[in-house]
């Protein structure tokens, strides 16, 4: 029994941090372009770079 | 045909002194464009940034520096194949982007309560042999995660539902808040007093779900508008400014101001109201009266915004709106038709002004006969309570909504953009279709007729030939083979033709005269309003006819309105005439030309008086008082901008198909939308007479409510099913990039 009285709390802070990154994520508009963003992972540009 | 024009009047000014300008994109086909768009940007001097947004096909730029020259992005941008259009935002599309983020902010605490509420619950409910002070704990950490997510994710509802009742009315919103906090205040009580039950999972979870609704609603409204921003961008043509000292600078039209002098070229559109200042030309103002026939200006004339000029250049001064033109005219004929127009009092409404004092009365009755049987209050509050939690209309709000959400999104797909939420419901009642005839049963520009009886090399040898020029008959015959390549070295000579050398033989194209055939095309030039193109190449000839035609599927649409019991009517500012001709090709018995606007307005007014609900169908300038008069109302993508402005829709293609797929979706949607209904009431009525009963646990309700409204959303998919036979098949998405491209604007 004990030992619920912490890992409650802790369950639902570490829901918490997952609930505070998506609210930063969406306030710093990284679900404005959900299409783009699928395409964006894909881009090489960081060989390009390597190239350069 | 490089384009300098100035958008600095679009530019806006963000925080940190960056000047912004948001560009519509058009001719983007794959993702792979982004990453050509912005590393072909990252070359241009003095651009701090370029952005591409894929899914709203926009490319925003930033840039500091006064010496930014704009023309070499649009020509790097114009030279890999993509044309740019600033746009001005819309207030009412960034305040839908706010909306949008705030329901989605709400979404994530509301479904993050329910999920740890629901583990903690489902401990409760499964954990028979727990100890009563396992169960305080696990209510008591539910109440800490109920309330401040309530306060925070509720907002949308209360803010509702106080605004309806401070008006004294009743909406959907007071039975869900009242059910609400409702079980909130009695999950704390109970959990007070150490009780068993309580239903910190059911308010949390209906939150979820009605806020799940709200915002694919709201996300779905938002891509249709940003869609119509775009392509109204795309449209919109620049207007040629004549500065004082006689420079020529082509600026958005949002930048005019009376008193400009602006020069307009054939084949261009008069950019806004004003006076003639020298030139001469004659005028296509079927976009603004519905007539075809052409009307000669010169220096003095008054023209309107949207006239096509044929001819000739034309400079003119803008004037400002004096209060007695047709414009304002028409602007006042909309706004009285706007506030003519009664409330219309959405379907989900109407239930819910029944539903929400009925139940409230069972539940004060329940109260009352427990009291009567000699149950205590607080058992007989519990009852009562509990009642009102699971008749909380979670499948009653998200029946209507569901649906709208999928069938919008089938219509999107089939090329119909909807700019009003309760379109559909209207759309579904309505027994007479109203049509406009220029531009919306023809074509908006002039077509040639005569395709079938020439020769197919030789046609499209003339329509490579028209593709070096901006005269509308030219535009006509290009249209045949729009994906030809133009002929290298045209030169056109104005207001006579073009011509260039094709293997060694000289072609021409243009009137009779400049093609020395003057005697084939006398007989033909004898006929009405159409215009004759003479084409010459070496020997070989042709006479093209050209003139506004009734557009390709005219007919079929008529027939299919008319199979679904419609009455179907033209109303046409176009004289009697041609009217007559339309109607008589069409097979419709009920016409009426030469309307001025206002009549339009007075013959919907009658049909209303006869308990008839009408679709009104135009494009014009002189049809947008009739849109706005009408039950409801649809545009072409190629209507006048106040036209559309006033409609309820707007589809998009060549062909008129779209009506009829709108009606059948609306009518579907407005079915499904009935059956969640009765489904929804149907499930109140078995789980209010057990909460009557007293037989109601959490865990019941808990069931009940998701199972509910999991039905309610699966029934409302099928409105976004197609058939296979439907005729909107012909209008897919790929017409919005086609029509991008046809309807270029001439600069």
């Amino acid at each position: 029994m004990n030992v619920l009285l912490f890992l409650v709390p802790l369950a639902l802070l570490l829901g918490a941090l997952g609930l505070a990154a998506f609210v930063w994520s969406l306030n710093a508009g990284q679900y404005e372009d959900l299409e783009g963003a699928a395409a964006r992972a894909l881009a090489d540009d960081d060989v390009e770079d390597a190239r350069a | 045909m490089t384009m300098d024009v100035d958008f600095s009047a679009l530019a806006t000014r963000d925080r940190n002194g960056a000047l912004r300008v948001e560009l519509a994109l058009d001719g983007m086909t794959c993702a792979a464009c982004i990453f050509e768009i912005e590393a072909a940007l990252k070359a241009v001097p003095d651009l701090v940034a370029a952005r591409v947004n894929y899914a709203d096909r926009r490319l925003s730029l930033e840039w500091t520096a006064p010496t930014f020259d704009f023309a070499a992005v649009s020509e790097r941008l114009r030279r890999m194949g993509y044309r740019a259009r600033p746009f001005e935002r819309e207030s009412g599309e960034s305040a839908e982007r706010e909306i949008a983020r705030r329901l989605l902010r709400c979404l994530a605490v509301a479904g993050f309560a329910t999920v740890n509420v629901m583990m903690l619950s489902e401990a409760v409910w499964l954990g028979g042999d727990m100890d009563e002070a396992t169960r305080d704990f696990f209510h008591g950490v539910s109440a800490l995660i109920a309330l401040p997510a309530t306060a925070f994710a509720g907002q949308p509802f209360f803010a509702s539902a106080f605004a309806a009742l401070r008006a004294r009315r009743l909406n959907i919103d007071v039975p869900i808040s009242l059910g609400v906090l409702l079980s909130l205040a009695m999950s704390v009580y109970e959990t007070l007093t150490h009780a068993p039950h309580a239903y910190f999972d059911s308010a949390t979870m209906l939150l979820a779900f009605l806020l799940l609704a709200r915002y694919l609603d709201c996300a779905m409204r938002r891509k249709t508008r940003a869609v119509a921003a775009n392509l109204a961008a795309l449209r919109a043509p620049a207007a040629c400014r004549i500065a004082a000292d006689g420079a020529q600078n082509y600026v958005p039209l949002a930048a005019l101001a009376p008193g400009d002098r602006v020069l307009t070229r054939p084949g261009e559109r008069i950019p806004a109201d004003g006076v003639i200042l020298s030139g001469e030309a004659s005028l296509d103002e079927s976009l603004v009266t519905g007539e075809t026939r052409r009307r000669c200006v010169s220096a003095g004339d008054t023209v309107y915004a949207g006239a096509l000029n044929f001819d000739g250049a034309l400079t003119m001064r803008v004037q400002a709106a004096a209060g007695d033109s047709l414009i304002d005219e028409i602007e006042r004929l909309v706004e009285k038709a706007t506030a003519a127009r009664s409330r219309y009092l959405r379907l989900a409404d109407r239930v819910s002004r029944l539903y929400a004092p009925l139940v409230h009365l069972a539940a004060l009755s329940a109260l009352l006969s427990w009291l009567a049987a000699g149950a205590s209050l607080h058992d007989a509050l519990v009852t009562a309570i509990a009642m009102l939690i699971v008749t909380c209309p979670c499948a009653l709000a998200l029946a209507v909504p569901a649906v709208q959400v999928a069938a919008s999104g089938a219509l999107f797909r089939a090329g119909v953009l909807l700019n009003s939420d309760d379109a559909l419901e209207r759309l579904a009642e309505i027994d007479t279709v109203v049509f406009d005839k220029t531009g919306t049963l023809t074509t908006p520009e002039p077509r040639i007729v005569n395709a079938q009886e020439i020769e197919p090399t030789l046609l499209e040898l003339a329509a490579r030939l028209a593709h070096s020029s901006r005269h509308p008959l030219a535009r006509a015959v290009a249209c045949e083979y729009p994906y030809a390549a133009a002929i290298e070295g045209a030169r056109e000579e104005q207001g006579a033709g073009v011509v260039a050398m094709v293997d060694g033989v000289e072609a021409s194209l243009g009137d009779a005269r400049f093609c020395g055939v003057e005697r084939d095309c006398a007989a033909l030039a004898a006929r009405g309003d159409a215009s004759v193109i003479a084409f010459r190449h070496g020997e070989r000839t042709a006479a093209l006819i050209v003139r506004q035609s009734l557009r390709y599927d005219a007919r079929e649409t008529i027939e299919a309105l008319a199979d679904r019991g419609l009455r179907v009517i033209i109303l046409s500012g176009d004289r009697v005439e041609p009217v007559e001709a339309a109607a008589r090709a069409l097979g419709v018995a009920e016409w009426r030309g030469a309307m001025k606007p206002a009549d339009k307005v007075a013959r919907l007014e009658a049909l209303r008086a006869q308990g008839r609900k009408v679709l009104m169908i135009g494009d014009g300038i002189n049809d947008a008082p009739a849109l706005a008069a009408a039950h409801v109302s649809l545009s072409p993508i190629d209507a006048a901008e106040i036209a559309q402005a006033a409609a309820d829709a707007v589809f998009l293609g060549e062909g008129l198909a779209p009506i009829v797929t709108t009606i059948d979706a609306a009518r579907r949607a407005r079915a499904l939308m009935r059956q969640n209904l009765a489904l929804s009431l149907l499930y109140n009525m078995i789980a209010a007479p057990l909460a009557i009963a007293g037989l109601l646990t959490p865990l019941i309700a808990a069931i009940a409510m998701s199972s509910s409204s999991l039905i309610v959303t699966l029934n409302a998919l099928r409105a976004g099913r197609r058939r296979s036979d439907e005729p909107g098949a012909l209008a897919r998405k790929d017409h919005m990039h086609h029509i991008a491209v046809e309807k270029e604007s001439p600069a």
